[in-house]
């Protein structure tokens, strides 16, 4: 019981001032025949030693990316953590706080969601942010569902075969709901036809959700793409790296209306995929359709600058069966986060781990190319991932082999794409050296020989 | 001491040339940017970032937490969020290499502690439930809530029946209705009694073969039990449908009642609240689902399943709703979950429920004299005094006393909420608070009803900020900095 402060005696004297004489008594209200007759069948409790040891003994079962060399992208990225990221994320005071329902006692959180909306317009060139989503499977999503109340297009989305499949198969759970079609474009090629979206889009059209970078790593025609759903009367969803930012152009700058992301690579752990940071940032207009928490500047009845939640008649608990979304919390601590590693990099720095991922990934494709194992599969521009092919045909091996020899070598596609079974996805960040990268593409060279399995 | 000057916006200290975090130079062969990347990609301009040095964020960083009231720091009867103490070695083990730098592509085979982890979790959460299947994807209790009710849609569907009606009593979570909307059904409302319990005759008045599910918070809004939840699931239960368990409130019936026992077929749970899992200034939290077997088979992939001694992700679940995030879940939230979990077994876990029931019966008794709790003086593990007396006698309102307290460093209670009682103030003790403080809480509130009015309109008085102009926030948004708006510093 250690979180429990009632000692027997603190026990005793409360009962006696509610007048009940045992613990039981209050729990009159639960009917006999409804309460549970055994103790739950869980298992015993455990000192803090005790699971200290169980826990480390489980994560220990694990092979972390501190114990691979870690080539895994695919929508979340082994970027490097400033210190000081950790140590602000871990104030108690940041992370044992609540929503900022009193503004006047949670200045400290509302001014880092300020920070962190003005951060995230910065980056993406858009007029408003919101103060964070689940992840970027879910902003995306809620950026279409946005799209389809604004233009009051309620049947249709198109999307390419580009983007996240898995936040596609998030969007088309909820497009299923609601009794709307979801149209993908394929894109054989690597990246979004034009002529192949032009042909998707009609005047029926909400929105067109795209990826920049997309899945494969390969960069689309955002401008022609999003004129293209334009001219449909569409409006444009992109998903976008926020790393990517650093030296690519912004959203903002190529006309998309809803810019939504992944914001783990800024300063959260990989975390088996969770808990990580919808990012979303609008057009002015849009402002009223969002979902999610916003804070707004204002003064306090003395004149001083201030933060509060705002425009919340957008949100669920007022609005109730008419919100915009049934989103009520938010990513706040991971917000958080992402404004001090953004702070903390600053231009510079942001567009220094852009361009080392940019050059190293495009090192790392030409090594694995050179080896007689695999090839790149697109030729498209590409940021910091790329697809390559086995040519033997026996993904499942080679990276078993390259774990083997101590590498996380890359995602297999043959779940999404059954086109590309023999492929997987490469990623490459800035935490990659030159000799990891040599290491990887000698144990490619050399998968299902002695050499390899020497190398860990 | 706090340095309550430090808070000038990130982008008004920054000075050019500053930066915390430099990088590397490369050490691959140079090339050309245009040969790697077309300019015709490329933005001309780096991105508009504030510069600083790390000296300027750290003591920034540090300043703004001190303007933020935490459970760490002080006691927050925030009714319904159940802000109970986060113990520190969930913090610790959840951060271990081995836990949290794992990516969610790994394969399998590098996953197998994480794997048994989530695998365990499932079940404990089915046992405490008393349901058969569980999910851990969902993100929030919300997103669990509009799961569940596609798991609802999906069964129905299959039954080829066509259900469009989701009944929400008036005094449940907005989130309720919000999510039936989304999982595309009609949300229509049912009346609670005087007494705050699901009003039967109206319920029944709107129950015909067009309900899919029937939305109850249990114990409720007002910290109750609707002793009525058998005999209304059986209502339901007979005109073919079902019953979700809004889970907010298990706090209050840990190892004491099961929602399967009393008639629930799907509920969520809120680990960052029942499950002490820290709230993050409003997130991220987490909602796995709990379903009855039949509903088993529609639930959000992967699950965990063990095969002999090895833990797997199950994806072959061919009548699942989909999914409903990307990658597994918020398994970060898990582990503290599972850390809290086993900490207690079932004896500890029953403990904190006795103990949340106690004191909050406790600060019941101690409060009514001065706030009255129209609902009866005996509660589960919350309760919703009002101050409707106090405002009509003295124009004391439940925000001049919430906006009081934050003087006496408390938290203020959840106010306004549920909309069914006048001028509610919802309070919720949580078990790891101390008859010492409840007792000081008590003495404060008492304290507060005694000052005159004009004082606690102007409350809080001792806060960096007091009353901020939320109409003007709304009306004039101003959503981000600017330099054009750099000359409202105060």
């Amino acid at each position: 019981m250690p979180y429990v402060f009632n000692t027997p005696e603190d026990q005793r004297q409360m009962l006696a001032a509610i007048g009940v004489g045992s613990i039981d008594e209050l729990f009159s209200l639960v009917p006999a025949e409804l309460r549970l007759q055994r103790p739950l069948e869980i298992p015993p409790a455990m000192s803090e030693l005790e699971l200290t040891q169980h826990v480390s003994a489980l994560a220990a079962a694990n092979r972390s990316t501190d114990q691979r060399v870690c080539f895994l992208g695919a929508g979340s990225y082994d970027h490097f953590i400033p210190a000081v990221v950790d140590y602000v994320g871990s104030r108690g005071e940041f992370y044992t706080s609540y929503t900022p329902y009193q503004p006047e006692v949670s200045q400290g959180n509302l001014q880092a969601f300020f920070e962190y909306q003005t951060l995230i317009c910065q980056l993406t060139g858009m007029d408003v942010s919101n103060a964070s989503l689940y992840d970027g499977g879910s902003a995306a999503t809620e950026g279409v569902l946005m799209s389809m109340s604004a233009t009051r297009r309620h049947r249709r989305v198109v999307t390419a075969a580009s983007v996240h499949p898995e936040y596609r198969a998030v969007l088309s759970t909820y497009l299923r709901s609601l009794g709307a079609e979801l149209v993908t474009v394929g894109t054989p090629e690597g990246t979004t036809a034009p002529d192949d979206l032009a042909a998707a889009v009609s005047d029926e059209t909400a929105c067109v959700l795209l990826q920049q970078p997309n899945f494969f790593g390969c960069l689309e025609e955002m401008e022609t793409l999003v004129e293209i759903a334009h001219r449909a009367g569409a409006l444009v969803v992109a998903s976008v790296d926020p790393i990517s930012l650093g030296l690519l152009k912004r959203p903002g700058d190529y006309g998309a209306d809803i810019v939504v992301a992944e914001g783990q690579s800024l300063g959260s752990p990989l975390s088996y995929g969770g808990p990580f940071l919808g990012i979303m940032a609008v057009r002015e207009e849009l402002v009223r359709r969002m979902p999610g928490r916003i804070t707004g500047e204002t003064v306090d009845r003395r004149g001083r600058r201030c933060w509060v939640l705002t425009l919340q008649t957008r949100e669920q608990h007022i609005r109730r069966e008419k919100a915009t979304s049934n989103i009520c919390t938010n990513q706040g601590l991971f917000a958080l986060r992402a404004t001090v590693y953004l702070a903390s990099l600053g231009p510079r720095g942001l567009g220094e781990v852009a361009e080392l991922s940019l050059r190293k990934a495009h090192y790392a494709c030409d090594k694995l190319a050179a080896t007689d194992r695999v090839s790149p599969v697109f030729e498209r521009p590409y940021f910091k991932e790329f697809v390559v092919r086995d040519v033997d045909g026996h993904v499942a091996e080679l990276l078993a082999a390259a774990e083997r020899a101590g590498f996380f070598a890359g995602v297999p596609l043959g779940r999404w794409y059954p086109e590309l079974a023999d492929c997987f996805l490469v990623a490459v960040t800035e935490k990659r050296t030159r000799d990891e990268i040599d290491r990887l593409a000698d144990c490619v060279a050399h998968a299902q020989s002695e050499a390899c399995s020497l190398h860990a | 001491m706090r340095n309550t000057r430090a808070t000038r916006l990130l982008f008004e200290l920054s000075q050019p040339g500053r930066r915390a975090t430099r990088f590397p130079a490369s050490d691959v062969p140079e090339q050309p940017l245009d040969d790697l990347l077309p300019a015709s990609h490329r933005t001309e301009t780096p991105p508009d970032l504030p510069e600083l040095a790390e000296p300027d964020l750290v003591r920034h960083f540090a300043n703004l937490s001190t303007l933020n009231m935490s459970v760490d720091t002080h006691f927050y009867p925030l009714g319904s969020c159940t802000m109970k103490h986060n113990p520190k070695r969930n913090e610790r083990l959840a951060s271990l290499p081995g836990i949290v730098n794992l990516h969610p592509y790994q394969p399998e085979s590098s996953l197998q502690g994480m794997l048994q982890l989530l695998f365990e979790l499932q079940q404990m959460l089915a046992e405490i439930a008393g349901l058969d299947a569980v999910s851990l994807q969902p993100a929030a209790g919300a997103h669990g809530e509009l799961a569940a009710l596609l798991v609802a849609a999906a069964y129905f569907r299959e039954r080829g029946e066509k259900r469009t009606k989701v009944l929400v009593p008036d005094s449940a979570h907005g989130t309720n209705p919000a999510s039936a909307t989304i999982a595309g059904f009609d949300a229509v409302t049912v009346r609670s009694t005087p007494q705050g319990f699901v009003d039967v005759a109206d319920l029944e008045s709107k129950l015909d073969d067009d309900v899919a599910v029937f939305m109850i918070t249990n114990p409720n809004t007002l910290g109750l039990f609707d002793r009525q939840i058998a005999d209304i699931a059986a209502k339901v239960h007979a005109r073919g449908g079902l019953i979700y368990l809004d889970g907010a409130n298990m706090n209050a019936i840990l190892g004491i009642a099961r929602p399967g026992d009393f008639g629930a077929d799907m509920m969520h749970f809120n680990p960052h609240k029942t499950f002490s899992g820290p709230h993050g200034g409003g997130g991220p939290g987490a909602g796995p689902i709990a379903v009855r077997e039949m509903l088993a088979p529609y639930l959000p992939a992967p699950v965990v399943v063990k095969r002999g001694e090895r833990y797997a992700l199950d994806y072959d679940r061919p009548r699942s709703i989909g999914r409903v995030r990307s990658f597994f879940g918020n398994t970060g939230v898990l582990v503290r979950a599972y850390c809290y979990l086993r900490t207690h077994g079932p004896d500890g876990l029953k403990r904190v429920s006795e103990n949340a029931v106690l004191n909050a019966n406790y600060l019941l008794s101690r409060v009514k004299h001065i706030l009255p709790v129209p609902q009866g003086d005996r509660c589960m593990h919350e309760f919703v005094a009002t101050a409707a007396d106090l405002k009509s006698s003295k124009g004391i309102s439940a925000m001049d006393i919430a906006k009081r307290l934050l003087d006496y460093g408390f938290h203020a209670p959840t106010v306004y909420f549920p909309l069914t009682v006048r001028e509610s103030m919802m309070i919720e003790p949580t078990e790891t608070e101390s008859k010492d403080t409840l007792d000081r809480f008590a003495e404060t509130l008492f304290r507060i009803t005694e000052e005159p009015a004009d004082l606690l309109h102007e409350a809080p008085h001792t806060t960096p900020i007091s009353r901020p102009d939320e109409v003007r926030a709304a009306r004039q948004p101003v959503l981000r900095w600017s330099a054009a708006t750099q000359g409202a510093e105060s």
